[in-house]
């Protein structure tokens, strides 16, 4: 065991004690969105950082949550089952649009448009099917014996919710450490550089980037199903269409896209910025935070593209050098 | 078997497809010379709107001073985020500027709320309904075809036989090599962010006829602005034109037979079949 590893687990097991020391219900609520936010900041940042930047993950998000409640709802599917459903039929969908996209050259611009199209696509069918999913009014997923039980994925207590959030993002962050060490990585490297030369050193183009699109897709679609169990109301404005997905590229940003605490920062600048927000000038602060959030995400990609924790990285990096 | 539901529904995509067709035209006309995506395109258009209910409805502006009051302050707009968002990020990554523009969405839709809350409001004018041999068609409907139709026409002409728009459609051809012919392309720019902006506002203008404005109602065309631009190959108005038609009339007759938002899913799932058949757009040829 190297260093490294000794005190990312001793953080972890630090972290992992702060329910059984502090009980105060609000604040163990607040870190729990940041966790699962976290954790789908870092899968969209898992291909964002490659200059595949997808619009569409409010839509993976959208599916893991809906397909999950609703498979429990109408066919008392376990969410142990419904969950790993949902990320299949998320990665399938991803493989379905990202398929064309690298066959035919969509990047950039192109393949933000049309995965921007696909969130959209998921908002709208989840609007039309009200008859089953309850369109915009929402969908609870039906409580299993007064709303803590295993098999039904649900609990009550805001410490277990904390563990399993937890565990989540420590593996999140461990994904998206790997795919940094990986071939994947100096592949897609290789492609956002310059596909052509890539292509023409051997690199599978196509395959690499399926990969590591369908890996990102599947980890929103997990989130998204976590997020649904956690708040046990799920509505298509708050999981799924462009604002779910400009709002993760948002805190991307914000925290740093090329670093690995990057987007757990962002998240918890972004939740943190709500939530004061929302206590100190209620239902006055009405629309404030977005109002905040649009302007620095434009301050950000003017003046810090790389975020405030890859800022920060490099110039201490520059000094020690 | 004649359906006259069938053909009232073919003619009100007709209707729908030409302001759809202008809804694309400014978007098209920015990407296709700054190569910038406007994101916020439709939150532009959402502010032209509350331009128009404030000075018509609440001011008393005469309609046709509301409206060009509307058009020159969205064209404003447009320069103004030309200069203050795009401008800084214009020799960066592409894909900066596209998420700058998606700042300028988060903050023009909250700015909204919070100035205008979150009320859904309208003109107020009930405009007749046409009754055409048992077939209704909005009238409001009607002129904004006819308006959103003379307004390209007269884009076309600008384009074509103006010297500023000769000057924008050889940008649009070769960005590296203009400049040396000793063309500004940062007033070119300028002009043509002037000109996209002004061309939501013409949008605005002619929706608010048939919506209700909320803060959110760019969400409702933003998507399918953005589909008929990419289906018609971003920046090519001719495929956008014709993508905007196709697209009208998918939703129209989809939305006959079901829901108006089936109407909408349709179209989004053919937008993904075309992906794979004509990913470069409408008009493309295989290379």
């Amino acid at each position: 065991m190297n260093q490294r590893a000794v005190i990312c687990a001793a953080g972890l097991l630090l972290m992992a004690a702060v329910p059984f020391v502090y009980h105060a219900q609000y604040p163990l609520h607040i870190m729990v969105l940041i966790l699962i936010w976290s954790f789908v900041y870092t899968s969209w940042s898992v291909m964002g950082r490659f200059g595949l930047v997808s619009l569409g993950h409010g839509g993976f998000f959208g599916i893991g949550a809906y397909v999950t409640a609703l498979l429990w709802n109408y066919f008392g599917v376990s969410p142990w089952l419904g969950i790993p459903v949902a990320m299949t039929a998320a990665t399938a969908v991803a493989v379905l649009i990202a398929y064309p996209c690298s066959r035919f050259k969509i990047t950039g611009h192109y393949f933000a448009l049309v995965t921007l199209a696909l969130s959209a696509i998921v908002l709208q069918v989840i609007t039309a099917t009200r008859d089953i999913t309850g369109g915009s009014l929402g969908y609870t997923p039906e409580r299993a014996n007064g709303g803590s039980s295993v098999l039904a994925f649900q609990f009550s207590g805001k410490t277990t919710w904390y563990l399993i959030a937890l565990t989540v993002w420590a593996v999140g962050l461990m994904i998206r450490w790997r795919v940094d060490r990986s071939m994947l990585r100096y592949a897609l490297e290789a492609i956002s550089e310059d596909e052509d030369a890539a292509s023409a050193a051997g690199v599978n183009v196509t395959v690499e980037k399926l990969k590591v699109t369908a890996l990102s897709a599947a980890m929103t679609a997990f989130a998204g199903a976590m997020y649904c169990q956690y708040q046990m109301f799920i509505s298509p404005d708050t999981v799924s269409g462009i604002s779910v997905s400009l709002q993760m590229v948002f805190a991307v940003v914000v925290g740093g896209i090329y670093v690995l605490p990057g987007p757990t920062v962002g998240a918890i600048i972004t939740i943190l910025l709500a939530e004061v927000l929302r206590i100190g000038f209620g239902t006055a602060a009405l629309g404030w935070d977005n109002l905040v959030y649009g302007v620095l995400l434009v301050v950000f990609i003017i003046f810090l593209p790389e975020g405030l924790v890859g800022s920060l990285w490099r110039r201490a990096a520059a000094r020690l050098a | 078997m004649f359906d006259l539901y069938l053909l009232e529904a073919i003619i009100n995509g007709v209707l729908l497809g030409g302001v759809l067709a202008l809804l694309g035209l400014g978007l098209n006309l920015v990407f296709g010379v700054i190569d910038v995506v406007w994101i916020c395109y439709a939150e532009l258009i959402m502010l032209g709107m509350y331009g128009m209910f404030y000075l018509y409805t609440v001011y008393h502006f005469p309609f046709l001073l509301a409206a060009v009051i509307c058009i020159a302050g969205v064209g404003g707009l447009g320069v103004l985020l030309h200069i203050l968002v795009i401008q800084p990020v214009l020799n960066t990554a592409p894909i900066n500027q596209l998420l700058a523009t998606g700042g300028v969405l988060f903050f023009l839709q909250s700015a909204a709320t919070v100035m205008f809350g979150i009320d859904f409001r309208n003109l107020g004018i009930r405009l007749p309904v046409l009754d055409v041999a048992e077939m209704y068609i909005s009238y409001a409907r009607l002129i904004a075809f006819g308006i959103a139709l003379s307004g390209m026409v007269a884009i076309y002409l600008f384009l074509s036989r103006t010297y500023v728009g000769a000057a924008i459609r050889a940008i649009a051809q070769d960005r590296q090599i203009m400049p040396l012919m000793g063309v500004d392309t940062r007033r070119i720019y300028l002009i043509t962010s002037a000109v996209g902006g002004m061309l939501a506002g013409l949008a605005s203008c002619l929706l608010v006829l048939q919506y209700d404005v909320h803060p959110f109602i760019g969400l409702t065309f933003g998507p399918i602005t953005f589909m008929i631009c990419v289906m018609g190959g971003l920046g090519n108005m001719v495929g956008g034109f014709v993508a905007a038609f196709v697209f009208a009339e998918i939703i129209s007759v989809g939305g006959l037979y079901m829901d108006l938002e089936w109407g909408y899913v349709f179209a989004f799932v053919f937008f993904i079949i075309m992906m794979f058949v004509k990913p470069q757009g409408l008009l493309s040829r295989r290379a």
